[in-house]
């Protein structure tokens, strides 16, 4: 396995996860002294200058985030950890929680630092309350030990982390839902503006952060020779986790340079399509995510390419593959169903079109659509994507719109209904 | 064997002393109601939140029960009906029906001879479909409170998971 | 100055708005209605409907009007094919998830949906309907909720949180089970609703409305063996010209009465009468408390929702309120009893009707405690806007309708009683009887202008009663009141007398008032009854002659023995659904 790097999961395995001195002992929080020697702005620099994109979707500019976090004036400021991996066939943070709590928590520390704030939240999907124990002894060894609370390591900077759960919420994951939730309420997403960075949790400016942009955070500070930025291609340099699962032969967490391709991804990293069948189609970033066809597989893994390709620029990192024993309309009908399942209903088009788009697709599935009903889903998935107040309403129809593009024949009318 | 309970219409001093232990556990922070509710709900048999706890509860934090009830309508994971004691959550989402957690589901009904949806006369059983619960890399999984077992692509495995239930 | 304003185009045309303004508040600034269901402009903003989406030349997405704020440069589309193709989409997306019986909802032609309909020339969306098949819920005398109609657009939600403070409805469950309602879908009289009615007046469809008692009073008008008799709330006459297309504001008394008349009532007395009452037994119930020793400081209990709301919320404060029945109650209680001697009839063959501004009324006078020997003293209550539907049923024209006269003796009220139906009134009524009554003395001025004030907040004021001085408070709107009484249980103020109306603004506000009344409207119904009260020859209430004749005839003095047994009431602490009192004082076992 050539192809897999060891960079944000180097600790994978090297250390017990239970314990903080088993995490020192392999050279943990060393980060965090050199980040507590910087300047804030200093370590938002470090990320721009590897030209790290934020890891949960919306890939925006990590440093720039974390320098206008600073830039921010207030007496209070906190950081919140996305830890809300909703997207389905997405489950990286899962391992980065599972095999290396310190990690994140050290990452976590110094976002605190770098943008000036005085708590973090990690926002956990209800889904991993399995992994509740293990995060929340290692927040207590933390304590214990000085990483966390009143003038940490005596630097004077004091920041405490809290530990919340989500209930089974895809659209917790969009910030601003999050932050509802995480003041007690149901995760409807707030109006914009003002934005969260102004107003987000607890009415105080919050920078948020997914699980493993954090994490990324402690090994970059101590890559003094440029491993990082070595990975990858000029354009987009790194490393990523990315989660491969579907009709693979070895599904699993994979850390890849950036630039690797879908089909290296696919054959050589998760042992290729399971025997005797055939790949048909590729999702990409999760049910929000564009499907790919296998004519795309060559594909390199970079946020421009993918962009280029008219693909989801890597999105959460998830890449579902799928032979050609689910019907394409019947993978579309799955997606449909989860976006109408998760949708807050908060707003017409997503609440509304999520429904209307399922049942289309039912007459499709059915073959018993017309034109009219093609043009009907591809009008209200435009609006959807262009009139919804979130995320969540604006990408619910991304594999469907690319389907229609890609495989066209599949919404091709029935003679028998086309006459009558 | 116990008693069949279908619905709780008052509160019993056990719900009491469990709101009342799940709430300081949670320093009576109402921002933490979510993760109060799910704790509530693990500690109720039939995993859920009976109308009268809601109201205690609303009381304890000193927040709306209106409040408390759209909390529970919003999340996937927070029921205000009964459930069973061993709810089979099956992924309905992509990644497990790409693996055939349909035929996972019929397993699931033939071997208890249950509907989705329905409870078994005892109140053990339930099998119910949820979205995404990040089990992808063993798929087709199933999550009974909390615990997840995965590869469940034969009979022989289904059954195995049930008997760990008892 | 200049430093402040945004330069922007709508629809290429050049427009100047303060920074801070929204794009919907800068198209309406130059004459542009940008289509809208969830925004109100008296709330915070929600951008839920999506209806408003409008093309900002630069942007990727289309923008919501009603969240968006200008920027210098700015250019604003609000007519192109992509944002009409996403409106009707939105406006298609709605009406199939509408249950569609215009023709017999509440709201037809009144209805901002419909409006909307018109606006676009659409009849039936191209998807197939989807709406909910619940059944309307009738579970109260006062509010009827029809979830089939719900747009999900979140302002009652928001005027029953963020004004009334109490959140009784709130968003449930989500995607298409997403829904307006109660604590686990409880009747509202079972949730902490007070009935106060403000959805209704914000619900932009039929989702929300009165209980519908026009057809009660239709079918007494028919019966020749009853003599209906009908009173009217001071506030109505300010703002039922609004339902007929007259300024905000424009007092209506004449034509109202004459309609009356027209429509069919034998009698039709006016409110402002036992609003005068009111005054008498209120204000001699507060100089018997400071001199008696008694509870207070004393609080009003004229304001319905605002007395459901003490036996809800706070049954430990009763004592202080004020045991004098509302005007309606004094007034249902006074025509059964007095005008029916005087008359000869029997009570059995009055049916009492009432027009008042509000939805709590209907509840009020259901009250067991507002009747005897088997009657009721109010028997129909309708809302301003019933009154404005039996109206149109008569096919009458408002504007154009003479003036008449209310009848006698019950017709007669000061400026005092009129002024009842805005903040402040019932206070600045009391005062000018108390002052008079307690010193002895003639008031050297009228008005009290520190008790009089705008929609929202809370006013205090010391008044010198002659040597005495008296900390009074008012306040209007739930949220204000809650924060009255916390003044008063920390020990933070001692006020003596405090007014409190449930609805912003007072009746003038109320929720049984026209569709359309806003903060701006309130204010203007305000300034319309303080002017009516300084126009009038009678501005104190003790020197209502006809309040002088009923009790030198029948009740002899205020607070006498019959007074207290046809004017005054009693409250009583509402059940809660679940009673922890055990558990929270720790006698668990």
């Amino acid at each position: 396995m050539g192809k897999t790097v060891s960079f944000i999961s180097r600790n994978f395995g090297r250390y017990n996860p239970a314990s903080l001195a088993s995490y020192e002992y392999i050279g943990g929080f060393t980060a965090l002294r050199k980040a507590l020697g910087m300047d804030g702005l200093e370590i938002a620099k470090v990320l721009s200058d590897n030209g790290v994109q934020g890891r949960g979707g919306a890939a925006y500019d990590m440093g720039r985030k974390w320098s206008q976090a600073r830039a921010v004036e207030a007496p209070h400021k906190c950081v919140v950890c996305n830890a809300d991996e909703g997207e389905p066939g997405t489950f990286k943070d899962r391992e980065l929680i599972r095999n290396d709590p310190f990690q994140l928590l050290e990452g976590m520390i110094i976002a605190g630092w770098s943008v000036g704030a005085d708590n973090g939240y990690i926002y956990m999907r209800g889904e991993y309350s399995h992994l509740r124990p293990l995060l929340l002894s290692a927040i207590r060894q933390c304590e214990e030990k000085g990483y966390l609370g009143d003038n940490i390591l005596g630097s004077g900077f004091s920041y405490r982390i809290h530990l919340y759960s989500g209930a089974g919420a895809y659209v917790c994951g969009e910030g601003s839902a999050l932050c509802e939730s995480l003041e007690g309420h149901s995760g409807r997403p707030r109006m914009k503006p003002p934005f969260i960075k102004q107003c987000g949790a607890f009415h105080l400016p919050t920078c948020v952060n997914n699980v493993e942009s954090l994490s990324l955070v402690p090994p970059l500070l101590l890559d003094t020779q440029g491993f990082y930025k070595s990975q990858g291609t000029p354009d987009c340099p790194g490393t990523k986790m990315i989660s491969v699962c579907g009709n693979v032969k070895n599904p699993g967490v994979f850390e890849v340079p950036f630039g690797i391709t879908i089909r290296e991804i696919i054959y050589d990293l998760a042992g290729g399509i399971e025997d005797g069948h055939q790949l048909q189609l590729v999702q990409l970033g999760g049910a929000s995510g564009r499907l790919a066809s296998p004519a795309q597989l060559d594909t390199p893994y970079t946020y421009k390419d993918m962009k280029a390709a008219d693909l989801t620029a890597i999105g959460s990192g998830a890449i579902l593959v799928v032979d050609e024993r689910t019907s394409i309309i019947g993978f579309l009908r799955i997606t449909q169903q989860f976006f109408f399942h998760e949708s807050c209903g908060q707003c017409t088009p997503c609440r509304e079109g999520n429904l209307h788009i399922r049942m289309l697709l039912d007459k499709v599935a059915a073959g018993t659509h017309t034109e009219q009903d093609i043009r009907l889903m591809e009008k209200y998935a435009r609006i959807m994507s262009t009139a919804s107040m979130c995320g969540l309403g604006e990408t619910a129809q991304s594999a469907l719109l690319s389907a229609m593009k890609r495989f066209p024949e599949v919404f091709a009318i029935k003679k028998e209904v086309a006459v009558r | 064997m116990k008693p069949f309970v279908q619905k709780l219409d008052e509160l019993t001093p056990e719900m009491v002393a469990l709101v009342d232990r799940v709430v300081e556990e949670h320093q009576n922070d109402p921002t933490q109601l979510v993760g109060i509710l799910l704790d509530i709900q693990d500690g109720v048999e039939r995993h859920y939140i009976p109308e009268p706890v809601a109201y205690y509860l609303s009381q304890r934090l000193s927040i709306r029960v209106t409040q408390i009830y759209d909390v529970v309508t919003f999340y996937s994971m927070l029921y205000d009906k009964p459930r069973a004691k061993y709810t089979l959550e099956v992924c309905n989402s992509a990644p497990c029906r790409v693996k055939d957690s349909d035929t996972l589901v019929e397993t699931l009904k033939r071997l208890l001879n249950l509907e989705v949806g329905e409870v078994t006369y005892d109140g053990r059983f339930c099998i119910e479909k949820v979205p995404c619960f990040g089990a992808c890399d063993v798929s087709p999984a199933v999550r009974v409170n909390g615990a997840v077992y995965g590869h469940l692509d034969s009979e022989e495995r289904v059954l195995d998971m049930l008997r760990q239930l008892d | 100055m200049s430093e402040n304003m945004i330069h922007l185009t709508i629809n290429h045309m050049p427009v100047e708005v303060p920074a801070g303004t929204r794009i919907i508040e800068a198209a309406h600034s130059i004459g542009i209605d940008i289509p809208h269901l969830c925004y109100h402009p008296d709330q915070s903003i929600k951008a839920h409907c999506r209806m408003c989406m409008v093309e900002v030349t630069g942007q990727r997405k289309l923008l919501a009007a009603c969240s968006t704020l200008v920027w210098e440069g700015m250019e604003v589309i609000t007519d192109s094919k992509r944002v009409y193709d996403a409106q009707v989409g939105v406006l298609d997306l709605i009406l199939a998830d509408h249950h569609q019986d215009c023709l017999a909802c509440a709201r037809n032609n009144n209805c901002d949906l419909q409006n909307l309909c018109r606006r676009f020339n659409r009849l039936k969306p191209d998807l197939p309907d989807v709406s909910s098949k619940e059944r309307p819920r009738l579970d109260n005398p006062s509010i009827v909720r029809d979830p089939t109609k719900c747009v999900k657009c979140g302002r009652c939600v928001k005027v029953c949180t963020e004004v009334q403070g109490i959140g009784a409805l709130s968003f449930t469950g989500r995607s298409a089970a997403c829904k307006v309602t109660t604590a686990f879908d409880l009747p509202m009289n079972e949730t902490d609703c007070v009935l106060c009615g403000q959805c209704t007046l914000v619900c932009p469809v039929g989702a929300l409305t009165e209980v519908d008692h026009t057809s009660h009073v239709r079918h007494a008008l028919h019966d020749p063996t009853k003599h209906v008799v009908v009173q009217v709330a001071p506030s109505v006459r300010v703002a039922l010209g609004d339902d007929f297309g007259m300024e905000p504001g424009a007092l209506v008394t004449g034509k109202m009465v004459t309609a009356l008349k027209m429509i069919g009532f034998e009698k039709v007395f006016d409110t402002n009468f036992s609003a005068d009452l009111t005054i008498m037994e209120e204000g001699s119930e507060l100089l018997d408390r400071i001199k008696n020793g008694g509870c207070l400081p004393m609080i009003t209990s004229c304001s319905p929702g605002w007395v459901n709301f003490m036996e809800k919320h706070h049954p430990e404060m009763i004592p202080h309120l004020s045991t004098a029945k509302s005007p309606q109650g004094m007034f249902g209680a006074v025509l059964k009893t007095y005008y029916a001697q005087r008359m000869g009839w029997d009570p059995k063959d009055i049916v009492s009707v009432s027009v008042m501004p509000c939805t709590a009324k209907k509840f009020e006078a259901t009250r067991p405690e507002l009747g005897r020997n088997g009657y009721q003293d109010v028997d129909v209550v309708l809302t301003t806007r019933e009154l404005a539907k039996l109206i149109r049923y008569e096919g009458l024209d408002l504007k154009r309708l003479p003036e008449s006269e209310f009848d006698a003796p019950l017709g007669t009220g000061s400026g005092a009683g009129a002024i009842f139906g805005n903040t402040g009134g019932v206070m600045e009524a009391a005062l000018r009887t108390a002052y008079e009554l307690y010193t002895g003395k003639e008031l050297p001025r009228l008005e009290f202008e520190a008790v009089r004030g705008e929609v929202g907040g809370i006013r205090e004021a010391t008044i010198d009663l002659g040597g005495t001085s008296l900390k009074v408070a008012v306040a209007n709107g739930l949220k204000n009141a809650e924060e009255v009484i916390r003044r008063v249980e920390s020990g933070e103020a001692d006020y003596l007398f405090i007014e409190i109306m449930a609805c912003p603004g007072g009746c003038i506000g109320g929720g049984g008032q026209p569709i359309g009344t806003n903060n701006a409207k309130r204010q203007a119904r305000i300034k319309a009854l303080y002017a009516l009260d300084k126009s009038l020859p009678l501005r104190k209430s003790h020197e209502n002659p006809d309040i002088k004749t009923i009790y030198e005839e029948f009740f002899d003095h205020p607070l006498s023995h019959k007074a207290h047994e046809l004017l005054h009431t009693t409250y009583a602490a509402r059940p809660k659904r679940y009673d922890f009192t055990p558990y929270l004082h720790g006698t668990q076992k």
